[in-house]
């Protein structure tokens, strides 16, 4: 074994994007080789889960853990790795915030078994078998790891002592972090590693005063390139979104999408997202406003919340909708 | 069967200016109303962030009633109409997470309407009652796996021979 220190990459409800995100430090990746042993990473080489159970606890010096935690598997291994880890790091959109299969909490287990078991064009299911987690069969026991209903952030399932956002996160923002790691400049456990300040202060298009009529989406304008793209109409989330991605998107003429999640100090970037935007729609009539609001963003969640849903303050849709109760009535307190 | 009383828990965010003194005047006035509202006194209805309602809704109110100036008579001269329009997101996202928008309320009451600002406040308490509970919490309960995976963590620990 050499005097290196060992590093643990894992994926949990995740896409891979991550793994990109990763060799996108192109030449870099060697000085990363030659600090670190890499240990565990079933993306890229033949470890297994069991090899980590061998390894004595804190054996890893850095676990890169990218994914949210929609199974008992993913739960599992998230706890394994806190266990065996010295140092976690929370990397990528789902791990920080649930990303895009964080959004999946406006639905739930269920639904999600009979669209992707039984109702899509391409499924062939005449049985209509759906997985269960265990089975008996020809004197087997087979186990499958539980689905949940709600997915949930590497956060909110074990202590995670460091997050790197972004979807994936930004070759130049893992490299300031492996800097970091190598000569001990990391912040305060618990934080984000990463710029404080929102993708507004890295933008370079010309900013004055907003005042909106109608919000557009992206297909019916072709943006000027210069103005700000939320005085065009267009709903960026530069405003509620931390800075690190040096306003990538706005730079091409597309909108913030808010893969970095909310900015340093924000509970729930959704929330943040609202207040920005009511600022700048212009109209002090109750109808109008809710016209424009209905009219403008046909789906609240998947824009106030795209990246972080399973992160927000409610974290979900509800599993029983308001509309969907047909309780009796409850009794009243006597008058 | 008995059936546990179900009093609706509203929080309310009330402007300094106009609704909290409201509030007082009904109070001084002797005017009864449903006492479920627990009122927060703020600065101005602009200062009420969505996260402050949703936070609210997490840990367990059932409904949140916010309470400013009338159009035009904010204190500090517009900020209520950014609370009218941030409100119309706000309920709007709710509906979509499956929220009834009737769990958010929000009212204009100026200083001296009293016995208005009671009024919609028994309105209100009594639609939360019809809606009945949200208990938020219990929709994020998910069945503990903690005992089978700390199983799975032994066993495979054993059949290793890991040294702990």
């Amino acid at each position: 074994m050499s005097d290196k220190g060992t590093l643990a990459i894992y994926w949990a409800a995740s896409c891979g994007g991550c793994e990109i995100g990763i060799l996108a430090l192109n030449e870099k990746i060697l000085d990363v080789a030659a600090a670190f042993d890499i240990v565990f990473c079933p993306c890229i080489m033949d470890t297994k889960a069991r090899d980590v159970e061998h390894m004595p606890d804190g054996h890893i010096d850095v676990c890169l853990f990218n994914g949210g935690i929609r199974t008992s598997e993913q739960e599992y291994m998230a706890r394994l790795l806190r266990q065996k880890s010295k140092v976690l790091v929370a990397f990528g959109s789902c791990a920080h915030e649930g990303c895009i299969p964080g959004l999946a909490n406006v639905t739930n287990r269920q639904s999600i078994f009979e669209t992707v078991y039984l109702d899509s064009p391409s499924t062939d299911n005449p049985g209509r078998t759906l997985p269960l987690p265990e089975v008996q069969h020809n004197g087997f026991h087979l186990a499958l790891p539980v689905f949940y209903d709600t997915v949930r952030t590497l956060g909110q399932t074990v202590k995670v002592d460091y997050y790197l956002p972004g979807c994936p996160p930004e070759a130049d923002r893992v490299w300031d972090a492996v800097v970091a790691i190598l000569e001990g400049t990391l912040p305060a456990p618990g934080s984000v590693i990463g710029a404080q300040t929102t993708v507004c202060d890295e933008c370079t298009r010309t900013r004055s005063e907003k005042k909106i009529k109608a919000f557009k989406r992206t297909w019916q304008v072709w943006p000027e390139e210069s103005q700000c793209l939320l005085e065009q109409g267009l709903i960026c989330c530069g405003p509620a979104t931390r800075a690190g991605c040096q306003s990538r998107c706005p730079t091409v003429n597309s909108p913030c999408i808010g893969c970095y999640g909310p900015n340093a100090g924000v509970e729930d970037q959704g929330a943040r997202l609202i207040t920005a935007l009511a600022s700048v729609i212009d109209s002090n009539d109750a109808e109008e406003v809710e016209r424009i609001v209905r009219e403008g963003v046909p789906d609240p969640v998947g824009t106030f919340y795209r990246f972080s849903l399973a992160h927000s303050l409610l974290r979900r849709a509800a599993l029983v909708p308001d509309e969907e109760r047909h309780e009796l009535p409850l009794p009243r307190a006597a008058q | 069967m008995l059936r546990e009383i179900y009093e609706p828990k509203i929080v309310g965010f009330f402007c300094n200016w106009c609704s909290y003194r409201a509030a007082d005047g009904a109070g001084t006035a002797r005017i009864k109303y449903a006492p479920n509202v627990r009122v927060v006194r703020l600065m101005c209805s602009g200062r009420v962030d969505p996260a402050f309602v949703l936070k609210a809704l997490a840990l367990g109110a059932d409904g949140v009633l916010v309470a400013g100036c009338h159009p035009g008579e904010c204190h500090y001269i517009e900020q209520n109409y950014k609370t009218m329009r941030r409100f119309a997101m706000l309920q709007h996202t709710l509906t979509a997470l499956g929220i009834s928008a009737r769990r958010v309320r929000l009212v204009w009451a100026s200083a001296g309407e009293g016995a208005h600002l009671a009024r919609e406040i028994d309105r209100f308490v009594e639609d939360v009652r019809t809606l009945g509970p949200l208990h938020w919490q219990t929709q994020l309960a998910e069945p503990d796996h903690t005992a089978e995976i700390d199983r799975i963590l032994v066993e495979h620990a054993e059949a290793m021979e890991v040294g702990r």
